[in-house]
């Protein structure tokens, strides 16, 4: 599905990420732990789009995506969610999903209604303003948007960060939802504990370089690597 | 001096109703600007310019139609039209390559096109002054309260209220006002929902320049259509925008009612220096707002 071969991406002169490969396949729930400030969204901004790597090929359902408009990215099939949340703000619950709706051929498509029925808190609140909405139902909010576009991959930037512990899991419950509906994640998480419980595979990014790959039973397991790379301080 | 006895009730009605009617004209051209300057963040130089060239063309089409009522009509539709034309190609051809360059650039490129547009116009229309009668209907004056108004005057002041309805309605409940307030805060994000940016910015920037050319249109048979009308324009609808908050459509029409009304009711307090008052109550408003009354969308 996903494929990024040793990327270099620069924000003006700072080197951010350093050759950073990694794969993402068709049903898969992939997860990238690291610190604040480890390159966890600078990642997602490259494989978006909206931060292309100065270096490096990214390879989305085969075709080289590298350079490519964030807008056709979107179109081919990418959804994203971005860590800030990032709503739009002066809109709506219902005018986000809206404009961001994109009707697609095949059953069960993603639109609105169905997005109200995944996440029902939002049902009641569509008339209101996305500004003044809850982390939380700003957080449901930023995952429907992303799926009325109905990607096939959806890049998840931190999305627990932030939440109250019940919501944490019920936000879990709901990424392994999609996750059952077809849909491949790409997930970049803080919060081991979410990372290890929703991901088939993980990948430990530190100080823009990948550190540490493997599926996730072993990652558990490796206290040594878990603790290097991501205990603060 | 003793200003109170020369003012009279029935003078100051007339005078607001002047003023209300010079308010039309401001807040069509800064809403534009407005309009512009939130969704594409540009400063656009100009946009005085393109109003510039709305009132000639006005002039040139309707005179080219004969000076009948029905030329007079076709010309106010239309050389908005072909200002909006002429804005689409710009924009299309220049300015939408330069999206990605720093603010610096972009500034210049509508300050270059400001000089461009003016030495245009003196090319075509030459330096002479212009001007244009109102069709039939709109001749002369209206007693309102004893008092003469100029019956096109009061054309002007059914058109604002229809413009400022088809802004709200364009902003608010169209699809695409939508993505433009979406694009205005945050446009990484609405490209990321499979949005081409670039498109709604061209139709962002040709509806504000539609303004422009609409309010030059507009403002034909009221004055004198000469050059420096854009360098006029320009100062005036930047107070504007800024007093009322930059981006914000709304603002413009309450800092389009600010500066038009303070100009016609200082002229009746202190003629000689009215021309100061509008620029006073933006000095007050920015002491006590600096980022202007309504909230900026930058």
């Amino acid at each position: 599905m996903l494929k990024i071969e040793s990327i270099h991406t620069f924000y003006g002169l700072s080197h951010i990420l350093f050759d950073v490969s990694l794969e993402v396949s068709k049903g898969e729930i992939v997860c990238i732990l690291g610190r604040n400030g480890a390159g966890k969204s600078t990642t997602m901004k490259s494989v978006m789009g909206l931060a292309p790597p100065r270096q490096g090929n990214i390879m989305f359902k085969n075709r080289d995506i590298t350079g490519v408009k964030p807008h056709q990215i979107a179109r081919m099939g990418m959804g994203f969610v971005p860590d800030d949340r990032r709503v739009f703000f002066d809109l709506t619950v219902e005018e986000n999903l809206e404009i961001s709706e994109r009707g697609v051929e095949k059953p069960n498509a993603w639109d609105r209604h169905r997005v109200y029925e995944f996440f029902q808190p939002l049902k009641h609140i569509r008339s209101r303003k996305a500004g003044l909405l809850s982390g939380g139902e700003q957080q449901m909010l930023t995952i429907g948007r992303a799926l009325v576009t109905n990607p096939d991959l959806l890049l998840l930037d931190e999305p627990t960060e932030g939440l109250a512990p019940i919501l944490v899991g019920m936000l879990e419950d709901h990424i392994l939802a999609l996750k059952d509906s077809g849909l491949t994640i790409l997930l970049a998480e803080q919060n081991q504990k979410t990372a290890l419980n929703l991901s088939d595979r993980g990948y430990i990014l530190d100080n823009g370089v990948i550190r540490y790959q493997g599926k996730i039973e072993d990652l558990r397991q490796n206290e040594e690597i878990m603790r290097r790379y991501l205990l603060v301080g | 001096m003793d200003f109170s006895t020369s003012i009279t009730l029935n003078g100051l009605i007339q005078q607001f109703l002047i003023g209300l009617s010079r308010t039309t004209i401001l807040f069509i051209v800064s809403s534009g600007l407005s309009l512009v300057l939130g969704v594409l963040r540009i400063p656009n130089v100009a946009h005085g310019s393109l109003y510039m060239l709305g009132a000639f063309l006005c002039y040139t089409i309707a005179s080219f139609l004969g000076a009948s009522s029905l030329g007079f009509w076709l010309a106010i539709l239309l050389a908005p039209l072909v200002v909006a034309l002429v804005s689409l190609a710009v924009e299309r051809g220049l300015f939408c390559h330069l999206y990605d360059r720093e603010h610096l650039m972009l500034l210049l490129f509508t300050f270059a096109l400001m000089l461009i547009f003016g030495d245009v116009v003196k090319a075509v229309w030459g330096s002479e002054y212009r001007s244009l009668s109102p069709p039939e209907v709109f001749q002369g004056s209206l007693s309102i309260l004893g008092m003469p108004f100029p019956k096109y005057n009061l054309f002007l002041l059914c058109a604002g209220p229809v413009v400022a309805f088809a802004l709200w309605f364009l902003t608010q409940k169209t699809k695409i006002g939508k993505i433009a307030r979406a694009a205005a805060v945050d446009r990484d994000m609405v490209a990321a929902v499979g949005i081409n940016v670039s498109w709604v910015f061209a139709s962002v920037f040709v509806i504000g320049c539609y303004l422009a050319g609409l309010g030059g249109a507009l403002v034909a048979p009221t004055q004198n259509i000469s050059q420096g009308m854009d360098h006029t324009i320009i100062m005036e609808a930047f107070l504007i925008v800024i007093i009322g908050g930059l981006g914000n459509v709304w603002g413009a029409l309450l800092g389009a009612l600010i500066f038009g009304l303070t100009a016609s009711m200082g002229i009746l307090v202190w003629p000689q220096f009215s021309i100061v008052f509008p620029y006073a109550a933006v000095v007050i408003v920015l002491v006590f707002r600096p980022k202007g009354l309504l909230k900026a969308t930058w």
